[in-house]
């Protein structure tokens, strides 16, 4: 099988997050640091801070949909919908044959199988009302297959489960199938719909990781000394690959060009994650782009605002880039939490406009820096502006010892 | 449970599956999956939802008996005419 050297490019993102469900209302948001972060208040555990996704949720589909399927389901397929809207593509451009779609998640089949515990409580147990629905909504496959389904897209499809580091995990797995040959484009990306699950929740706060403030937009708090903890966020984006070749044929609006990207792993703790590897990982991506640190302009951090993985992310980025002045760095989950599967290219994707707008968004919520989490142009309360920004790297990392890096670059439109 | 009793318990049945479902032309006598759009999947989430109201357990070689409304209304009416 040819291996080819396409240059791949991010040419539609579709995506919902907990303040936006579009780009557009999204980077305004992240620029002004309005986070919309909200409490919920769960079966068995109460109520806590977390970021719920509000979009158009029939636009695409039927409610009957919507109600058989999952809400990964759901948020998939607006997702995938909006990415090829926003492109200017349908599934008939490239052939439904020649599609794949390609989404990370955390964890799949958590909020429908604790939902159905609590139904068939609801009859003393007996499994005879356990649902027919239960299998085909909890296949780990099932979000990216609900959006085949929905596009009639029959080129493959599945999820990569890769903890919070699976959305660039599908990403980078967009990228090889393209360069493989399999595919002519690909609908890569992550979801998360673990704001319906109260055992997502009682682990963190079980582990003392679950982040909490009076005022919920407040709860999550990357680099400030009173962090305590995720907010558990769901969300979703879904991004439309395709070879730079073929984008620059169509005449498409080219957001950035994947140019680097690595993954390796801890090897060494269930959820204490390691700056050494988390900077091996920077640095083989970098590698990988042909770039140096001092290349990066702007480096969206993983932080999720716990003590220990804040500490290590920040030492494993010293590592690396104490001495570049130009490269600034921010943290986007400070304003719309940690939406798990789908945290990197949800991140990614509201940096992205910075290609444009020269700006770095800010990371909100640090009043007291942590002495331990000082970073050289690290950009809180304020967005700050560049003269200019070609390049943007991507931390995502997991339990269980993931890492994850990608790099993307300015595409320079030439002629 | 009457006849007409039956027949609205199937139809609220099925709009709370679909609550798009359009039963203004609805033949009782025709296939009720050639008339809205249902499958096999929500077949059963009728099968589900009469054990879940009335503790009905339908065995699986009757469900061809759920096909039409007015199977429907004749399969169920000794089931549930004390129901």
């Amino acid at each position: 099988m040819p291996i080819k050297d396409h240059r791949i490019v991010i040419t539609g993102v579709g995506l919902a997050a907990p303040n936006a469900d579009n780009l557009k209302t999204y980077r305004e948001k992240l620029l002004a640091g309005k986070s919309e972060i909200t409490e919920v208040d769960l079966r068995y555990f109460g109520k806590a801070p977390a970021g719920i996704c509000t979009f158009d949720e029939t636009r695409y589909r039927k409610k009957k949909e919507n109600k058989r399927g999952t809400r990964a389901g759901c948020l998939g397929v607006y997702c995938a919908n909006e990415a090829l809207v926003d492109a200017g593509l349908t599934v008939d451009h490239y052939g439904k044959s020649r599609i794949g779609v390609y989404v990370g998640l955390t964890e799949h089949g958590t909020v429908e199988t604790e939902n159905e515990v609590y139904n068939i409580s609801q009859y003393d147990y007996n499994v005879d009302y356990w649902t027919h629905h239960h299998n085909p909504r909890t296949v780990l496959n099932n979000p990216a297959g609900e959006i085949t389904m929905n596009l009639g897209i029959t080129g493959p499809h599945y999820s990569i489960g890769a903890a919070c580091a699976a959305g660039n995990a599908s990403l980078i797995q967009g990228v090889q199938m393209m360069r493989l040959g399999e595919v002519d484009m690909a609908l890569a990306g992550g979801i998360s719909e673990s704001t319906g699950s109260f055992g997502i929740f009682a682990s963190f706060q079980a582990q003392g990781a679950l982040g909490s403030a009076e005022d919920p937009r407040n709860a999550c708090r990357p680099f400030d000394n009173s962090r305590d903890g995720i907010v558990v966020s769901e969300g979703a984006c879904i991004y439309v690959l395709e070879t730079l070749e073929s984008a620059l044929e169509r005449g498409a609006t080219i957001y950035a060009e994947i140019v680097g990207y690595a993954m390796n792993s801890d090897a060494r703790d269930y959820v204490l994650p390691y700056h050494k590897r988390q900077t091996e990982c920077m640095e083989l991506a970098l590698e990988r782009a042909g770039m140096q640190p001092e290349d990066i302009d702007i480096l969206n951090t993983h932080a999720t605002g716990t003590k220990q993985g804040d500490i290590e992310e920040c030492k494993a980025i010293r590592a690396l880039f104490k001495n570049t002045k130009n490269t600034y760095i921010n943290n986007t989950k400070s304003i719309i939490g940690h939406a798990m599967g789908a945290a990197g290219v949800l991140e990614l994707a509201g940096n992205l406009p910075a290609f444009t707008d020269n700006l770095v968004h800010p990371t909100i919520n640090v009043t007291d820096l942590d002495p331990e989490c000082e970073l050289d142009n690290l950009v809180t309360g304020d967005a700050v502006q560049l003269d200019a920004v070609n390049t943007i790297l991507n931390n995502s990392f997991g339990m269980v010892g993931i890492n994850s890096v990608i790099i993307v670059k300015k595409h320079q439109q030439t002629g | 449970m009457t006849r007409d009793a039956i027949k609205d318990l199937i139809l609220e049945i099925i709009e709370d599956i679909d609550e798009d479902a359009d039963f203004d032309t609805l033949e009782s006598d025709k296939p009720l999956r050639d008339q809205l759009d249902l499958d096999s999947m929500d077949f059963l989430d009728i099968v589900m939802e009469l054990r879940k109201r009335h503790k009905l357990q339908i065995p699986e070689e009757d469900y061809p008996e759920l096909a039409t409304l007015d199977s429907c209304v004749n399969y169920l009416d000794p089931l549930l005419k004390d129901a």
